[in-house]
């Protein structure tokens, strides 16, 4: 019996849940504790963010010509970018990530990207998520795939998205749950009455999407109030306000380290289109960096025990333009930086083949080059972290094959 | 009862009949692989309710079967032929920031003026907009309110539907000032008029020239280039073509996108205080790029503004815009995956009228493909189709807004907060999820058992809620709990077997809430 037709034979017996049926049907052949739980979480930034302003080539002087107001200086004292390397420095806003790559537990992979040059970003994330660059047919998002091919019995908080809505990147046949972000996701519904719920779970007991919906919704949700319940119960009070990318990253954080199911996660944060007063040290871009490494530096630091099993990767459709424009922004380009943070992370190194600033090396004589295809550091990430095989790789990525000058990030 | 025993013989003839016929097809597929099996007359009225309106309200379904199917669809396609109720006419002109110019709301809600060579002061700053919160709160409660309870419910729908393929985002700087009047004087008016209108209206208000950046867009080294307006910006020109009107595969290049905004160069806004500009429109010459452009294959003389007309022109009468817009039609009315051979029509119709925007929907609401039992109540509904159409079937007359804009914050949509200028999608893998599936289930329960305070008269129906004592807040209104009878009338007497099965079980109280929860409210 596959999986599929297990969940679909599960779905059909009422009253057990299929966490402990899932448990009884697949422990025979995959015994969990053996496999030791990695994590992936994958960190969107959608509208494209500025990775020239991220990970900053100081080194060059172009980089100074192409931006003669929105710069980040190498030098004067809290305004200069935090040096990583002697060649690429860190934005200031980012401080929040610096002991991380203390710890060596960060590294960025620069000059990264999709190899499909559209520079819209809806096409862009399109591809990205549906991890098929340049193919608008694919029908579901890399992360659904990567979930059918994790071994171990599927859980419904298996797989979780932080947000209203379900990405992408998620779509596909594998169940996903999402959960609503912010205070008001906690607070109680009319469906948490067992009366209601056992009204409606009658009316929601077929094999329709909206069932299986229901379904999952349902599990979620009680899983969350219990660990909100235990959360209010450990009186852990005084925890600092959060707002924002912060506000999710410490709710993740939460049901992560509590919910020892959660293996795949999603998060995504907005607001990176600077065309126009991009800024530099402070400004637009660097209020929107602050609570992006705030963020992922408690999101590490919250994950306890289990930061050593995860892997944090943190991307965005394409970078921007080399120049900046005449409004003080930048326009969409090719090139970007991606993240990797986490544990088993070979980190305190950028990586990747960087093409140099120089016109002549410039994609179309405007943006940063697209030196590693983004889907050999995820590759590496999935093969040496998450532990699959060649032909489980080519399912989550159909048509890729890796290089063998991947970085050698993991 | 009477009625509603007959109405189910009526529709278990009618199914019976799409049943007989689906049978004799399947064995004629081979000759006349396209022949669909159309809806059955019974449920007509329900499919146009759900399809040209946000579902049906009470006595509704009665009413259009009783003038009839088309007569219903004629009307809707001219919306100014039906009377607008004079409470809802009175609710709308009680909110006097919708009749502003996008001048007007500038100097009145703006931000302060700054005194001369000091920087201006951020408390004073953060007033303004505490001040200016009033605008958005009266956009978004004549737009529920005109959803609930306006006749003119294809005009509404198509209000959304344009709002969203041009959207414009009102957390972005000053586009909370204007994005209510966007939808006002750039939308509404020109719903179901001509492609061409509406989109030269987008194009010249400030909150889409604000949104995409074009009041930048500047000529490099023109002699108005200075400071932050010193060079072009592909941002508007981009998504102009990729998303209003060639679409993505439409065919332009990385060129057209830089000619494009060469062309734009100097579309922007008036000084605040200054008369030069028309509501709030300004084409700055001194910033203009004054040569000649190759747009899509064609030279564009440099003359100044009427470049910009050119290309919109240009733009409007291509054959991509007309399959885009096709697409688009056919996806929201029809299925998420449109049939292709709709699309065909639907663009071919576009292009012979001249992008009549009426004239495509009416070849559209008459096509084989609308009234195509397959696509029956086959499109998952947005969390605003969703929360508009269920205070309908209730009955409530909507006052405060407060739920329904909350709700739509949960449910990931809400009111003119879509970040992305490509707006909100409408297909159910946009929006069926989990989480939404517990979130509408027990806004339907609150609503149904009369617990949403949908009547109560609010000071503040939309900013962060402010404690208001009892005499401001007036007599406690109530909202009568759902009927569920009347409920199952108001919806034609539609329900699925298996829903009326698990009502049967349901005790009464609960049961106005599985019919708001059920999967066939969820989908129209």
């Amino acid at each position: 019996m596959n999986r599929r037709k297990f969940r679909k034979a599960a779905s059909l017996i009422p009253g057990m849940t299929l966490l402990t049926l899932g448990r009884a049907g697949w422990a025979a052949r995959v015994n969990e504790s053996d496999i030791g739980l990695k994590r992936l979480i994958v960190v969107f930034l959608r509208g494209a963010v500025d990775g020239l302003n991220v990970v900053v080539p100081y080194g060059e002087s172009v980089y100074y010509d192409s931006r003669p107001t929105i710069a980040i200086p190498a030098r004067g004292g809290a305004d200069a970018l935090i040096d990583l390397d002697g060649h690429f420095g860190l934005h200031p806003a980012l401080a929040g990530v610096a002991p991380l790559w203390r710890e060596r537990s960060v590294a960025f992979v620069h000059a990264c990207g999709s190899p499909d040059a559209t520079r819209s970003h809806f096409d862009a994330q399109d591809y990205m998520e549906s991890g098929t660059p340049g193919v608008k047919a694919t029908p579901d998002g890399w992360m659904n795939r990567l979930l059918a091919m994790l071994p171990g019995a599927h859980t419904s908080t298996q797989a979780v998205s932080f947000g209203p809505t379900l990405p992408r990147i998620f779509t596909g046949r594998m169940p996903v749950a999402n959960v609503g972000v912010g205070q008001a996701a906690a607070r109680p519904m009319p469906l948490d009455r067992p009366v209601v719920s056992a009204a409606f779970d009658r009316l929601y007991r077929g094999d329709d999407p909206l069932s299986r919906a229901y379904r999952e919704g349902q599990q979620t949700r009680r899983q969350l109030l219990a660990e909100l319940k235990q959360d209010m119960e450990a009186a852990s009070n005084g925890a600092p306000s959060a707002s924002g990318f912060v506000e999710i990253a410490d709710e993740a954080a939460r049901l992560m380290a509590r919910d020892k199911h959660i293996q795949l996660a999603f998060l995504a944060v907005g607001g990176w289109d600077t065309h126009i007063n991009q800024g530099a040290t402070t400004g637009q871009l660097a209020n929107h960096l602050r609570p992006l490494g705030d963020g992922l530096s408690r999101l590490a630091r919250n994950l306890g025990d289990a930061y050593r099993d995860t892997m944090i990767v943190v991307m965005s459709e394409f970078g921007r333009t080399v120049r900046e424009n005449g409004n003080g922004g930048t326009d969409h380009g090719h090139g970007n930086v991606m993240w990797v943070m986490g544990g088993a992370v070979r980190g305190g190194r950028v990586y990747g083949n960087w093409p140099g600033l120089a016109e002549e090396n410039l994609y179309q004589g405007r943006d940063l080059a697209v030196t590693t295809d983004f889907r050999e550091v995820i590759g590496a990430v999935l093969t040496r972290h998450l532990k699959l095989d060649g032909q489980r790789v080519a399912a989550v990525f159909p048509g890729f094959r890796p290089s063998a000058t991947a970085p050698n990030i993991v | 009862m009477k009625a509603r025993c007959i109405n189910r013989i009526l529709i278990k003839a009618a199914l019976r009949r799409t049943l007989v016929s689906v049978w004799l097809l399947s064995g004629m597929t081979l000759l006349h692989p396209a022949r669909a099996a159309p809806i059955p007359d019974d449920l007509k009225p329900l499919h146009v309710l759900n399809r040209l309106a946000y579902g049906p309200g009470p006595g509704d379904v009665e009413k259009v079967r009783a003038m009839g199917v088309e007569k219903y669809i004629e009307d809707q396609l001219t919306p100014q032929s039906i009377p607008e109720p004079e409470s809802l006419r009175r609710e709308l002109d009680s909110l006097e920031t919708l009749r502003m110019d996008p001048v007007e709301l500038f100097r009145e809600y703006g931000p302060p003026r700054p005194g001369r060579g000091r920087k201006p002061d951020p408390q004073a700053i953060k007033a303004a907009r505490e001040r200016a919160r009033v605008i958005m709160q009266q956009a978004a409660q004549a737009r529920l309110w005109r959803a609930t309870q306006s006749p003119r419910q294809l005009q509404e729908l198509m209000t959304d539907f344009w709002y969203n393929h041009f959207n414009v985002f009102a957390g972005k700087g000053l586009d909370h000032l204007w994005a209510g009047a966007y939808e006002e004087q750039a939308i509404r008016p020109y719903a179901l008029g001509r492609f061409r209108d509406l989109l030269g209206a987008t194009a010249h208000h400030p909150a889409m020239l604000f949104y995409l950046d074009n009041w930048q867009n500047t000529a490099p080294d023109s002699p108005g280039a200075r400071g932050k307006l010193n060079g072009l910006n592909e941002n508007y020109a981009r998504e102009l073509m990729e998303l209003h009107t060639l679409g993505v595969d439409g065919g332009y290049t990385q060129q057209d996108v830089i000619a494009l905004a060469r062309i734009f160069t100097g579309w922007g806004l008036g000084r605040p205080r200054g008369k030069d500009s028309r509501g709030g429109f300004y084409f700055d010459p001194k910033r203009h790029d004054y040569s000649d452009k190759i747009f899509l294959g064609q030279t564009i003389r440099g003359s100044g503004e009427d470049e910009g007309e050119q290309a919109l022109d240009i733009l409007a009468h291509s054959p991509a815009t007309a399959r885009h817009i096709g697409y688009e039609l056919a996806q929201y009315f029809v299925a998420d995956d449109p049939p292709p051979a709709l699309v065909q029509r639907l663009s071919q119709r576009f292009l012979d009228t001249d992008g009549d925007i009426r004239a495509v929907l009416d070849t559209l609401l008459h096509s084989p493909e609308f009234w195509d039992r397959k696509y029956y109540g086959n499109k998952f509904k947005t969390p605003y189709q969703y929360l508009v159409s269920a205070v309908r079937a209730s009955g409530v007359d909507l006052v405060n807004i407060r739920p329904l804009y909350g709700m739509l914050f949960q449910l990931g949509m809400p009111l003119y907060a879509c970040l992305t200028p490509d707006g909100y999608k409408n297909t159910s893998a946009a929006w069926l999820n989990p989480d939404a599936m517990t979130r509408r289930i027990s806004f339907a329960t609150a609503l149904a058992s009369g617990r949403l305070p949908l009547a109560q008269p609010a000071e503040n129906n939309v900013g962060p809620a402010r404690k208001m004592d009892r005499e401001e807040r007036g007599p406690v209104r109530r909202v009568e709990p759902v009927d569920d009878a009347r409920l199952t009338d108001t919806l034609g007497n539609a329900l699925s077997a298996p829903t009326r099965a698990a009502i049967k079980e349901t005790p009464p109280p609960l049961r106005a809430a599985l019919i708001l929860g059920s999967p066939e409210f969820m989908q129209h």
